[in-house]
């Protein structure tokens, strides 16, 4: 074990996001109170009428899809042997895991009765797909954590185990792959249920598809994201060489789904709501322009996906139609039979916000003390990187 | 054998004795209110001039005991869906996923659970018929054997030509329901739903969830054999590099 903690905390001074940090996190006592003693409608704008909202559609839904990076990079380089993104696996894993993480916290939140949520284990109902998505959150968050494990240990000196941990990488690969491609299409299946519900833009019987290749695709942007977040906030530099590869796949991908939701839009003969322009249609449109047929259309060209900032904006693109295509299936699909528009109340948004800033939180932490990124683990490059913007972050790469 | 109740919207005279009756036999706390909630399991109201009730519908093939995570939900051998607080974690899968909107939730409350008309099921087990048919001073709903309820309602449209849309509310609605319906007008104007496909919803996720163990093994096996040869090309590029 290295000389670990730095002289860290003395050059600490709370920042413009340390304080919306604290300001979140205190608000986010405060409602957890009021939830856990007055229940869900004195948080809530939930009702009888719209029973899900945007714990379920954002939290649950995005939470889960955009962990989908870290199945599709771990697949290329075990299972695809493209040995070449092994610097990118542990960031892509990292996230995977706070996703999940994110998932069940909120599900502590939006779960009636969330002390029962083990209830899955014991109470078993193979016909519902609630207990399927239950089951594969429950053994994919574990597998994660396997796979997560030896950048810990490492760090603390574990070699040994660590190293017995990466020796069954690629059948805990497998079974991740497996996990995740059951659970990402399982969350399109929850919606199968509700044919005469689910507005048809969206529904159709391909969902478990649709979800499953949209999250490949997001989950792909997110990586391209999140290495570039992580850029900017560490002043390290965008490895285009293993990015740029990631963005042929997404195009292929989100290209190919792109083209069966038109082609379900056209069988269910939906294409009057988009023609006449009306609630849906719109939303439809803006998810569907915005977020598949852009970065599709942009990360075609190679001179534009080689350019570091249309990479990240194309990837930005492919991520935000994932979320606006989440958020549509499950809430503005279903407003009109529900018969009533539904927004968040401010303490639902508040929850979101909060999960999502301690996610980012998580991850600039143990980006600061694990060996996750690569460059950071070796003396600092030649060339040099930017100045740090974050505390701290200069002693790790001077570590070692 | 299935138990079901017949409804007649022609005959209802909207006195609301099935909705207080109902209040008390279930022990549910407050006033009947004007729509059906957690407290309040079924009402009835008037809607275009139509007297209706609404109940959980007791579907043949519940969608709700379908989608449940943990069982809560389960149709009894009698006919009656009924639900079981102990189980139910709160997911509020079943009121997402109902056709007919029946579930409701104690939104109010610290220790939530659901809240549904549930046949009177104690009391159907014992031979006895709902508390809202008991009550009922005109007939409006009967109780009895589906089967008997399906002949009895033929019976009342052939013997009164033009009084009823020729149609039963629930015969094949969703995959059919325990509880079913007559009325004078379409179904649509007494605010009943009347796109359901004939075909049971459960049916389009068991379509899916039944494959997925052989999915499992055969995906696992490709995943395993693409990195088999993937690996081995690699030994093979290795081996001839360091022959050379």
């Amino acid at each position: 074990m290295n000389q670990s903690k730095p002289n860290t905390f003395e050059r600490f001074r709370p920042g413009f996001w340390t304080v919306l940090c604290g300001i979140l996190f205190v608000a986010l006592l405060v409602i957890s109170y009021l939830r856990y003693t007055r229940g869900l409608g004195a948080v809530s704008n939930l009702s009888d009428r719209f029973p899900w909202g945007i714990w379920i559609g954002f939290d649950l839904l995005c939470g889960v899809g955009l962990a989908a990076g870290a199945f599709t990079v771990t697949a290329a380089i075990h299972i695809f042997n493209l040995k070449k993104f092994e610097p990118i696996a542990r960031p892509t894993i990292l996230t995977g895991y706070l996703g999940y993480i994110f998932v069940v916290f909120a599900l502590l939140f939006d779960l009636g009765q969330p002390w029962r949520i083990w209830h899955a284990i014991i109470y078993w109902n193979p016909h519902s797909v609630m207990f399927e998505v239950a089951w594969c959150v429950m053994l994919y968050t574990s597998v994660l954590s396997l796979e997560f494990s030896p950048i810990v240990l490492e760090r603390f000196g574990f070699n040994r185990l660590a190293h017995a941990i990466h020796s069954l990488i690629t059948p805990l690969v497998i079974v991740g792959v497996i996990l995740s491609t059951l659970h990402q299409s399982s969350l399109g299946s929850v919606y199968l249920i509700v044919p005469s519900k689910l507005h048809p833009l969206w529904y159709s019987q391909l969902l478990p598809l649709f979800f499953y290749l949209s999250a490949i695709g997001a989950g792909l942007g997110m990586v391209v994201l999140e290495s570039y977040l992580s850029g900017r906030a560490f002043g390290r530099h965008l490895e285009m060489d293993l990015l740029v590869p990631l963005a042929r796949p997404m195009v292929a991908v989100l290209g190919i789904y792109g083209l069966m939701r038109l082609q379900v839009i056209f069988h269910n003969g939906a294409f009057a709501d988009v023609l006449h322009f009306t609630y849906e249609g719109r939303m439809f449109l803006l998810e569907f322009v915005v977020g598949v047929l852009a970065p599709v259309a942009m990360l075609s060209f190679r001179k534009v996906r080689t350019n570091p900032r249309w990479l990240v904006l194309g990837s930005f693109l492919a991520v935000m139609g994932f979320v606006m295509n989440r958020l549509n299936v499950s809430l503005t699909g279903m407003e009109r039979a529900a018969g009533m528009r539904y927004l968040p109340s401010f303490m639902e948004i508040t929850v979101s916000v909060a999960f999502v800033a301690t996610a980012m939180a998580l991850f600039a932490l143990a980006v600061r003390f694990l060996p996750i990124f690569p460059d950071m683990r070796r003396p600092a490059p030649a060339h040099g990187p930017r100045p740090s913007r974050l505390p701290g972050l200069v002693i790790a790469e001077e570590e070692e | 054998m299935t138990v079901g109740l017949l409804f007649d919207s022609t005959r209802c005279i909207a006195c609301g004795a099935c909705a207080q009756a109902c209040k008390d036999q279930n022990h549910l706390p407050g006033e009947v209110e004007d729509h059906t909630t957690a407290y309040t399991w079924t009402t009835v109201g008037e809607v275009n001039g139509h007297n209706v009730r609404k109940l959980c519908m007791h579907c043949l093939e519940p969608t709700c005991a379908s989608v449940c995570p943990v069982g809560a939900l389960h149709k009894t051998p009698e006919g009656p869906v009924v639900y079981d607080a102990e189980k139910c974690m709160g997911c509020r899968y079943c009121m997402m996923a109902c056709p007919f909107e029946v579930p409701k939730y104690q939104w109010d409350r610290p220790i939530p659970v659901v809240g549904k008309c549930i046949m009177c099921y104690p009391k159907v087990q014992k031979g006895e018929p709902t508390a809202c048919a008991e009550v009922c001073p005109v007939q409006a709903t009967v109780f009895g054997q589906r089967k008997d309820l399906i002949l009895d309602a033929g019976e009342r449209i052939r013997n009164n030509p033009g009084k009823y849309t020729n149609a039963v509310y629930g015969l094949r609605e969703a995959g059919g329901t325990g509880v079913l319906m007559l009325a004078s007008a379409q179904f649509g104007e007494l605010g009943l739903k009347t796109n359901l496909p004939d075909d049971p919803p459960p049916m389009r996720t068991w379509q899916v969830l039944s494959k997925m163990p052989d999915f499992v093994a055969v995906w696992g096996a490709s995943l395993y054999a693409v990195h088999w040869i993937t690996a081995r090309r690699d030994d093979v590029a290795k081996a001839e590099g360091s022959e050379r």
